[in-house]
């Protein structure tokens, strides 16, 4: 178990990262969602003891670990650029964090060959580091890392390099191995849908701030803030101003819906509300939803969907529609989105409202 | 401005090539329509950046001829070619300022000073750097950067064509959208011809009316992000575009159906015999989760992305993906799935074959 | 740049500072000593404050090398920094010949500065030296013994020969770094020889230029066992730079008392220019903002 208390960092009087509280259970795997420079690679290496916090402690299974070396704890870590020796053979690289600790050699044996069943490298074991893919040589930084039989892996947006079919691929890979392995996974990427997909938790990071942490469908559907919204959110969240007046929340744009169900609880006010792309459509829907009549500014289609993106007023939207829609840009287009489609955030950006599909799921 | 023809090209970084293996870039013939948007798709190595230094002239062809318009450009350099490009990591002239920047490639050539001051203003007004033009390009983001590019790459108006080398690589996701939607914007305002190199298929179909898609220096396939999505003329563009890609099965073509196993799939078509390793292939947004009819299936795990989840199963030892629409009702452990018949393709020896006689409605 | 905070390598730079201090502080302490002080032997001192001083600022000789110091530094900087640049942008930029270019141009580099000297006074000699006697053959009156003008000229040639490799080199390793994508983009854009060399290898060259003067600078400045083993300081004390005229006073004349307040001064003098270069030439680099992560 890694537990952050208070732990901040603050470089040249900036902050790089805001007092931070966070635990990771053992055996689980945990995302660091956020953009450059949001902190992910800061907070990473205050989890491995390369930097020291400038207030707060460390603890790993119930001992403080503030300022311990990073060589005294069991800590691996996998980096954007594939880090591999290109002198040694695969065999070799996935055996030197072993030969280091100066285990026999016929457990380094076993256990090498082992790690490279799991991440499929066995018939690559002679080869060098040059003479593999992209793919393979992350794998083989991959089986290094998981070889000594580290508690923390530490994996730096690992995929970032990559192309995006072996992406798909690897990220298929990672969570079994990380089941296999039994250790805490930390993994810092840029892309939402990279959270989705390696699956445990999620911990949404802003301008070296954890927004939100927990399971990452759960932080998905209810996003506590719109920073939150905002960062595990590809294509972005929409955003639309309102106000509920009695029983009607009347948006900015123009739009009247009966503030019914759980909209009827909150106070009068202005509100934002946030949706996602794909909640929106050409089709009314059934029950209660609000028609949004926008000029379409460019659509994309991806071969069986189509993104429109469509402007009223200074509101820009981003629609996500089944099919293929040729539509020429600058266009009149009406879309509609169900009440139980958006989230309400008061005008801090904090949760006021949870969409009513949301709390159902 | 013009069409861009490549007529029996090809490339080899060998001096004494021993065969078609040591070509990077096999025989091609292509034509690129004037002011189209164009997507070159492939993997690492598959030989689109070996094109891409073709048609800008980085490198000469072993074989074959470049024309842009009517004129023969196989041995022009660079600089005669009138192309704009923008890299994968954004290349600006970090002691210029915004301005200069843009007005760099327009001085090179000797234009009026009225008209560079008109026409950066109008380009910095499109890429939306109007207040930033009199900073220092060095300490700006880089996405701000990659936009400088873009805009160097738009300033001139007789450019033939715009070559984009994976130009999104080191720009994060949300400012992405931003800079696509841009990039759509540029195109349909100025109306260059735009070439895009990528292995984003997302960012290839986004972009492009027409991708050309490429594998082992081959082009497999040219069509529309609907052709190549409703009908992959080869296995690889199958698998490779689609997130996930398609279920591709080994089966036995039985004129109109096809057998996996002891089970009987019905096709959108009847198939004359076929040679070679014959399989099927179907999209995960084209199988549907049945209680009753259908193949019986072995759910695996469900993986859910947020706006679908997708049922990983197996069916007679094969995988397949399933994508299951928001809200819908999960099977148990195991299910029937059914395969949308018009949308089934048919592969041999990878390649896409066409049905003898189509079914009625169906849509090939 | 993994850096873990551990207080324990102190003590590992404990005998480098130990040993600095002995053979550093210690005799820079004498010196001290010896500027504040006269003395007439037996180890009596007597305190004359800044009288030293003084006399080292107030006299022309002092005044006269530190003149020829800075033109001499001045216009080995001009001369080696731009020839420098310009070789590096001719080399080959890879393959055998890239390496073997750079070997020959190492070489002068490993040689001491005394046989550089020595290398010198030989070649130009009229009667055996190559230099020397094919210029008295041709008819051209050269004697770096009696024209100040020649031995000046000697001596700059011979520490561009000595030198320029150092400045060539750091350029090089500057050029090596530019990614290949700048210069197609030059290219694409129609930029001149002259804009690709001003706007894309200048600006990135400018880290490793800011080395080599500094390096260069520094050198030249307190440059001795060339001019004294070539020259000797002569004719007259046209090559008599401040090294030279120091090691006159403190050795030759045995006046420590000035000598030391003047090497102290030589050496605060030092200090400030590289410190003044040092600002100048990142002040024009600062416009870089600090990106986190």
């Amino acid at each position: 178990m890694l537990e952050l208390q208070g732990v901040s960092k603050i470089v040249a009087g900036k902050p790089h990262i805001n007092a931070t509280d966070v635990t990771f259970q053992k055996g689980t795997m945990n995302v660091l969602l956020g953009p450059t420079s949001a902190g992910k690679t800061s907070l990473m290496r205050l989890m491995a003891g390369l930097d020291r916090p400038s207030t707060g402690k460390v603890f790993w299974n119930g001992k403080d670990v503030t300022g311990q070396r990073v060589q005294d704890r069991r800590i691996a870590m996998v980096y954007q650029q594939f880090i591999n020796y290109p002198s040694m053979n695969v065999y070799d690289n996935i055996a030197s964090p072993l030969r280091l600790a100066g285990r026999d050699r016929s457990e380094i044996d076993r256990r090498v060959r082992e790690t490279a069943a799991m991440l499929q490298l066995t018939p690559l074991l002679d080869r060098m580091p040059l003479e593999l893919s992209g793919g393979q040589q992350q794998r083989c930084a991959l089986a290094r890392a998981l070889v000594k039989d580290a508690g923390l892996v530490l994996l730096d947006e690992p995929l970032a390099n990559l192309d995006y079919k072996l992406r798909e691929e690897l990220r298929d890979e990672i969570p079994r191995i990380f089941r296999e392995s039994g250790a805490i996974f930390v993994y810092a990427t840029t892309e939402p849908e990279e959270a989705l997909l390696l699956g445990g938790n999620t911990a949404c990071l802003w301008e070296g701030r954890v927004t939100q942490f927990g399971p990452a469908t759960e932080v998905y559907r209810h996003p506590i803030d719109t920073t939150t919204a905002r960062v595990f959110s590809d294509p972005p969240m929409n955003f639309s101003a309102c106000t509920k007046a009695g029983d009607t929340l009347t948006f900015e744009v123009g739009a009247k819906v009966a503030a019914g169900g759980n909209l009827s609880a909150i106070r009068d006010g202005d509100y934002v509300a946030g949706f996602r792309a794909n909640h929106l459509r050409f089709e009314k829907p059934n029950g209660p939803a609000l028609e949004l009549k926008c000029q379409l500014v460019a659509s994309e289609i991806t071969g069986s969907e189509t993104f429109l993106h469509v402007r009223q007023g200074t509101s820009r939207w981003v629609a996500l529609v089944h099919g293929i829609h040729h539509l020429t840009d600058g266009t009149d287009v009406s879309l509609w989105l169900s009440t139980a489609h958006f989230h309400l955030f008061d005008t801090h950006g904090q949760l006021a409202v949870q969409a009513a599909y949301a709390a159902a799921a | 401005m013009a069409k861009i023809t490549l007529s029996n090209l090809a490339h080899t970084y060998f001096p004494y090539p021993r065969g078609e293996q040591d070509y990077a870039l096999k025989t091609i013939d292509l034509t690129w329509d004037d002011g189209g948007a164009y997507a070159l798709l492939g993997a690492s190595g598959c030989g689109k950046s070996t094109l891409l230094n073709l048609i800008s002239g980085l490198r000469r062809p072993s074989q074959g001829r470049i024309l842009f318009g009517d004129g023969d450009v196989t041995d022009a350099p660079t600089a005669e070619r009138n192309i704009a490009q923008v890299f994968q990591f954004p290349v600006v002239y970090d002691t210029m300022t915004v301005r200069e920047n843009l007005a760099f490639p327009l001085r090179n050539r000797g234009m009026k000073k009225d008209y560079i001051q008109s026409r950066v203003d109008q380009v910095a007004q499109m890429i939306g750097m109007e207040d930033t033009l009199s900073r220092k390009a060095r300490g700006l983001t880089a996405d701000a950067k990659q936009k400088i590019s873009l805009g160097r790459g738009m300033v001139r108006e007789d450019v033939n064509a715009i070559l984009f080398d994976e130009p999104l690589t080191v720009i994060d996701p949300h400012l992405k959208w931003e800079l696509r939607t841009q990039l759509k914007k540029l195109h349909q305002d100025f109306g260059h011809t735009m070439i895009y190199v990528t292995h984003d298929q997302t960012e290839a179909l986004t972009f492009a009316d027409k991708v050309v898609v490429m594998h082992d220096g081959r082009i497999v396939q040219v069509g529309t992000p609907e052709e190549l999505f409703e009908r992959p003329a080869h296995t690889f563009v199958g698998y490779f575009i689609g997130s996930p890609g398609m279920n591709l099965l080994d089966a036995v073509i039985d004129s109109d159906v096809a057998r996996i196993g002891e089970h009987k799939v019905p096709l959108g078509g009847t198939f004359g015999p076929l040679t070679g390793r014959t399989q099927i292939g179907i999209r995960p947004e084209h199988v549907t989760v049945s209680r009753t009819g259908g193949l019986p299936a072995t759910i695996l795990r469900v993986d859910d992305v947020g706006r679908h989840r997708i049922l990983r199963a197996e069916v007679a030892g094969a995988p397949v993906a399933v994508v299951l629409p928001e809200g819908a009702e999960l099977p148990a452990d195991s299910c029937r799935l059914i395969f949308q018949p018009e949308k089934i393709g048919v592969f041999a020896d990878d390649w896409r074959m066409a049905p003898e006689h189509p079914k009625d409605r169906s849509g090939s | 740049m993994l850096k873990t905070q551990n207080n324990k390598a102190w003590f590992l730079v404990l005998p480098v500072l130990l040993l600095v201090g002995f053979s550093a502080i210690l005799p820079l302490m004498t010196v001290v000593n010896y500027a504040f002080n006269d003395t007439f032997g037996n180890n009596a001192f007597f305190w004359v404050g800044l009288e030293w001083f003084r006399d080292v600022i107030r006299s022309e000789r002092m005044h006269d090398a530190l003149q020829r110091q800075l033109i001499f530094s001045a216009i080995i900087l001009a001369i080696e920094i731009p020839l420098g640049i310009a070789i590096a942008l001719t080399l080959p930029k890879r393959g055998v010949w890239a390496s073997l270019t750079l070997v020959l141009l190492a070489l002068p580099l490993l040689i001491p500065w005394n046989v550089v000297g020595t290398i010198w006074q030989l070649f130009t000699r009229i009667d055996i030296g190559l230099l020397g006697s094919t210029l008295a053959a041709l008819g051209v009156d050269f004697n770096l013994g009696r024209d100040a003008i020649d031995a000046w000229a000697t001596l700059i040639v011979m520490d561009v020969w000595h030198w320029t490799s150092l400045v060539t080199l750091l350029c090089y390793a500057g050029l090596q770094s530019i990614p290949e994508a700048y210069y197609q983009a030059g290219r694409i854009d129609q930029a001149s020889r002259w804009a690709v060399f001003r706007y894309i290898e200048l600006p990135k060259m400018q880290g490793v230029l800011l080395i080599a003067v500094l390096l260069r600078f520094m050198d030249s400045f307190m440059i001795y066992t060339e001019p004294f083993v070539v020259t000797g300081g002569g004719p007259g004390s046209t090559t008599t730079f401040l090294s030279v005229d120091l090691v006159k006073m403190a050795i030759g004349q045995f006046d420590l008392g000035p000598a030391a307040a003047f090497s102290l001064m030589y050496f605060l003098v030092i200090l400030l220019i590289s410190w003044v270069f040092y600002t100048v030439m990142t002040n024009l680099d600062q416009e870089k903002e600090e990106v986190p992560e």
